[in-house]
């Protein structure tokens, strides 16, 4: 589905990746630990086509990143949903249509019972008129990952996200990313709360990538 | 017929994707304000040019194929003379018609300047002759050499001399007026592309959402092409019928009879300051886009 072979990646000041070399299997979900400034978002920049690496192949989708088009790169987007622990929203549109932005932009009508639905399942249906700048941080998280998924895509990314919330909330949105994962989804996850892993890790085969002196281990089950 | 499908696009369903640009901002105004105050200054460029135009076309019309001539002779010889330049013109291959001035005409065109009491018999005046030309028209050189020798005391005057300079005056005029549209138009374009640019940088964050939910390139150009083209159209319509309102509180040519209250539109000519607000549509269209698709292959 998304695979790294040999890949780095160089900002210039130095080789924050290098030589990653790595699977993500469908249906699978990987945590991505490391710490700050490790190269975790890097590393999921990477996976959505944000960030070219600097050296060796990335592969989206059994496609070459560095050979797609601004319009491929536009469409491969559609099939991976991105969370991200500051997201952004268009703060002029109500929440359901920044919700249903993944399928304005693709041109395509959802139907609305669909998007109540979704709206319910992460708990914020009487917030959809509402304006993103008036949310919490637990409610843009949320809304954020209906977004992300609206589309059905066949990967989820988030960096992350329970980066701004309460445990309380983080343990909701784990569990929202867990069901999603049961559904078929490939799932990575970005974080440094290890508490949270455990957690996952009790709930499903969870596998732990840990970013260390620039290089991606796949981490043991000591967690 | 099939559109082209930037323009295809802009009608089918760009209704919803300018939504995703936030509606407010400096460039709102701005790209409104420039485009009604260019369409006003424009409808008077075109009302100067067209004047110009009409103008050219009849001092030519009214000058280009008509000759006078000039008889200055004693009292006693002036009606011979008179009658045998007459009799050679009737002879001059090219001549259409000819003819002398009466008495009450020459006292019509000295009024504006004596007044309408001039007692003309008592004035020793030049008998005027007219000359309409035929058309091919007649060997001016070879008439003066016939006249030198018949009437000795006979000027031709073919009008060469006034008439090319205001021809070329008015011509120069209209030249000046679209030339002035085609400024206009370039200054247009300018200030929408520089608002375009300032309003895809102040948006960026927008984009980059966008984009991360899979938006491509030409949707985004879309949104801001179509939010900019009806701004443009709005202001252009706002401009072209404050510059309409303007032209008619013009005096009216047929009061004063001089240039400058001539300038205005003149039966299908009111047609044209309709077609400057869509025009201004395409600009801001052909503007917004090439800055759009421009700046978003800047914003990586």
């Amino acid at each position: 589905m998304i695979a790294f072979e040999n890949a780095a990646y160089n900002y210039g000041g130095g080789e924050l990746l290098s030589e990653v070399t790595l699977r993500l299997a469908p249906g699978s979900f990987h945590f991505l630990t490391g710490p700050s400034g490790a190269g975790k978002t890097t590393f999921l920049k990477m996976a959505y086509a944000e960030l070219m690496p600097t050296s060796g192949h990335v592969t989206i989708f059994d496609r070459e990143v560095k050979s797609l088009t601004r319009d491929d790169i536009a469409h491969t987007r559609r099939r991976i949903g991105v969370v991200h622990q500051d997201v952004q929203f268009l703060d002029h549109l109500p929440l359901a249509a920044n919700v249903q932005l993944p399928l304005t932009v693709s041109g395509r009508k959802g139907s609305a019972q669909d998007l109540t639905d979704l709206l319910g399942w992460v708990g914020l249906g009487h917030l959809a008129d509402a304006r993103p700048p008036s949310l919490s941080g637990g409610e843009r998280q949320r809304a954020a990952l209906a977004r992300a998924i609206i589309m059905g895509p066949d990967v989820i990314l988030a960096d992350e996200p329970t980066g701004n919330v309460d445990w309380e909330m983080s343990l909701r949105l784990l569990a929202l990313l867990v069901e999603l994962n049961r559904m078929g989804k490939t799932i990575v996850v970005a974080t440094h709360d290890l508490n949270l892993i455990r957690q996952a890790k009790a709930q499903i085969a969870a596998r732990v990538l840990r970013i260390s002196k620039r290089r991606i281990q796949l981490a043991g089950a000591d967690l | 017929m099939t559109l082209p499908p930037a323009i295809a696009a802009f009608f089918d369903n760009s209704r919803h994707a300018d939504r995703v640009v936030p509606p407010s901002g400096h460039t709102a105004w701005l790209t409104t304000f420039t485009a009604g105050a260019m369409t006003f200054l424009c409808v008077f460029a075109l009302a100067l040019s067209l004047a110009s135009g009409r103008l050219a076309s009849r001092w030519s019309d009214a000058l280009a194929r008509t000759a006078t001539i000039r008889l200055s002779a004693p009292p006693e010889q002036l009606d011979l003379q008179t009658k045998a330049v007459l009799a050679l013109l009737s002879t001059t291959p090219g001549v259409e018609s000819s003819r002398a001035l009466s008495d009450e005409e020459n006292r019509k065109l000295l009024e504006p300047w004596f007044g309408p009491d001039l007692p003309i018999a008592d004035l020793p005046l030049p008998r005027l002759i007219e000359i309409v030309e035929g058309d091919p028209g007649y060997d001016g050189e070879g008439l003066r050499q016939r006249l030198a020798a018949e009437a000795p005391g006979a000027m031709l005057d073919d009008h060469t001399r006034w008439r090319r300079p205001l021809a070329e005056a008015a011509g120069r005029l209209r030249l000046l007026g679209l030339l002035s549209i085609m400024l206009i138009g370039t200054t247009m374009a300018a200030m929408i592309t520089l608002a375009a640019n300032a309003s895809l940088a102040a948006n960026a964050q927008v984009i980059k959402v966008l984009r991360l939910v899979g938006a491509r390139d030409s949707y985004i150009a879309r949104a801001f092409v179509r939010r900019f083209t009806l701004r443009a159209l709005g202001g252009a319509a706002a401009g072209a019928l404050a510059g309409i309102f303007g032209v008619l509180l013009l005096p009216s040519a047929d009061a004063a009879g001089g240039f400058l209250t001539g300038l205005g539109f003149q039966g299908a000519g009111w047609l044209w300051p309709f077609v400057l607000p869509p025009l201004a549509g395409a600009v801001a269209f052909a503007a917004t886009r090439r800055a759009a698709l421009r700046k978003l292959q800047e914003l990586t």
